[in-house]
């Protein structure tokens, strides 16, 4: 295995974290080689972020992600800036509270969740809307195990919000296996 | 506590953090920049914990100053910093050389020159790290390529500091300083720690800088406060630590301090040679972009060209019997560099003309990729 995946919204949404739980769940709990980077600098801030992880069996040698098997899109401005890189037969995640313009892509599955949405009303706080996206993201991909996730949650949110989070995470997650139960049976 | 606890995500200034207080550091001095930030903010919150001490000074020469007064008293003593910072840190790192202190500077290198680009990778430190401070004068630059690597080697750069009584420049680049990877954290029993040789005889015979009192190079070391009173200076000084122009002593302080480097450099030269065995083209790179040369190599040999990798993580002394060797058995050495090419000169001249030797230069503050030397290992 060797995945590449990018996470990419807006300065403030939590997207760097959301990074490094996800390759904490896959390198620490499910005991693959990881590499998580991001995007630094003034375009973090209310621009366009972007965090990027690398999942593989193997030693991994460069960092930088180049073709994404996996693209998380939480924004518009990310939408048109990330969203027609993936690889063919990769999978673009869109928030659609967030996108309006949903890309079309001829060889890439493109799911949408209103993943901001769910985070607001079905949790009941919009700050969690990267776990959302996390657990819609594991759901929908499978890439890690949710058991992982849970454990790299609880290790790096904020004291206190573990459980606020783990309902974000498990919701999200739900909400993805449904997703791509749609799509697999068109 | 088992596996589970010592396997974790770091980011590469956290492992340079802590793998310091593992080699011994106790005492920080700096002044914050990106982007090496971390390593400052991540040491003000352990130092304090293990009876350590953390100064934010006023400024980057006010740290180093401190970080020199620390290790005088026996603390294994560190700053980080970037390009500017390092820029103004040159005129003690001098100080540090002459005086024979043990320090460990880092910078995580960004783009220059002056403010440059703050957040974006660069290479091009590379120079300055040796030849920063005037005159000539003894300094170890090591680079880690990992975030592991960075963890390790930063204990390398306190016993080669401690060991040969100079200052470590411990190079790292932005990508390696803010990525995160899965490093399993050595136990502390599994590390080698070093300790700078202190005087055995009484405080009243004690000479600061008689070298024969130790092993012929270095002059076992007093701590301050400890009844051992010496003067200590710039100026060229004989073995008492006062100043000296006397022609015979002035020649012997400089030789003995710049023997330093080829009396450690066996010691202190770390080369990994990756399938090098049978390559008859190599890559030679340090830091984020040896990362890109292992890519390259591996692509490489998957359409037929046999590639090897220098990764070199001693950059200074310059590992030269490496180069020379690999040069006589490859037609050419690709050298890529986030600079304009300056190592590139170093590998030439230790190739002696036995292979021809390309450089790759990326200064748009990306990193090299993999496909830009892959490219080049297939057109040579």
């Amino acid at each position: 295995m060797y995945k590449e995946i990018r996470l990419s919204g807006t300065g403030g949404q939590g997207l760097i974290l959301a990074g490094i739980i996800l390759a904490e769940a896959a390198g620490v709990y499910d005991g693959y080689d990881v590499i998580q980077t991001q995007s630094y600098g003034p375009e973090a801030r209310g621009g366009a972020s972007r965090a990027e992880v690398i999942i593989a069996d193997d030693v991994i040698d460069f960092p930088k992600v180049t073709s994404p098997d996996v693209v998380l899109i939480m924004s518009q401005q990310a939408c048109d800036r990330y969203g027609q890189h993936v690889k063919p037969g990769g999978i673009v995640l869109v928030d659609d509270t967030n996108v309006s313009s949903i890309p079309s892509l001829e060889d890439a599955c493109v799911v949408t969740l209103p993943i901001t949405e769910i985070a607001r009303h079905d949790v009941g706080r919009q700050v969690v809307a990267n776990v959302v996206a996390l657990g819609a993201l594991v759901g929908v991909t499978g890439i890690v195990t949710p058991d992982a996730m849970e454990k790299a949650i609880s290790s790096r949110v904020p004291r206190g919000t573990e459980e606020l989070n783990m309902k974000a995470f498990n919701i999200g997650l739900e909400r993805g296996r449904e997703a791509r139960a749609k799509h697999e049976t068109p | 506590m088992g596996n589970k606890t010592s396997i974790r995500l770091m980011q590469g200034n956290e492992a340079c953090a802590e793998g310091a207080v593992a080699a011994g550091m106790r005492f920080f001095a700096g002044y914050p920049i990106t982007p090496s930030t971390e390593i400052a903010e991540e040491l003000a919150f352990i130092l304090p914990k293990v009876g350590g001490k953390f100064i934010q000074m006023e400024d980057e020469i006010a740290s180093i100053s401190a970080i020199i007064g620390a290790s005088l008293t026996g603390a294994k003593s560190m700053t980080a910093t970037s390009g500017p910072g390092f820029s103004l840190k040159q005129e003690s790192i001098g100080f540090a050389a002459i005086a024979e202190v043990p320090c460990v500077i880092v910078n995580v290198m960004r783009v220059g020159p002056s403010t440059g680009v703050p957040t974006a990778p660069s290479q091009a430190d590379v120079m300055q790290a040796r030849w920063g401070t005037h005159g000539d004068h003894p300094v170890v630059v090591l680079c880690p390529t990992s975030v592991a690597e960075t963890y390790t080697l930063i204990v390398e750069a306190f016993n080669i500091s401690e060991r040969w009584r100079i200052p470590v420049i411990f190079l790292m680049d932005e990508v390696i300083g803010h990525m995160r990877e899965k490093v399993a954290i050595p136990d502390p029993g599994e590390l080698n720690i070093v300790n700078r040789a202190r005087p055995r005889c009484k405080p009243e015979d004690y000479l600061p800088f008689d070298a024969d009192a130790g092993d012929g190079v270095v002059p076992p070391m007093a701590d301050f406060g400890t009844g051992y009173r010496y003067h200590l200076t710039g100026l060229t000084h004989d073995r008492t630590g006062f100043p000296t122009t006397k022609r015979p002593e002035v020649d012997a302080l400089i030789r003995r301090l710049d023997s330093k480097m080829d009396k450690a450099k066996q010691e202190v030269t770390f080369v990994d040679e990756v399938l090098t065995e049978d390559a008859d083209i190599a890559v030679f790179a340090y830091g984020i972009t040896a990362r890109a040369g292992a890519r390259a190599v591996r692509d490489a040999r998957a359409s037929g060209v046999s590639a090897g990798l220098l990764k070199v993580k001693t950059l200074w002394p310059f590992p030269e019997e490496h180069v020379e060797r690999i040069a006589s058995k490859v037609r050419a050495i690709v050298v890529p560099e986030m600079n304009m090419g300056q190592l590139v000169r170093e590998v030439e001249r230790a190739s002696k003309g036995k292979t021809k030797v390309i450089s790759l230069t990326r200064v748009d503050a990306e990193p090299i990729s993999p496909q830009q030397i892959l490219s080049a290992l297939k057109e040579v």
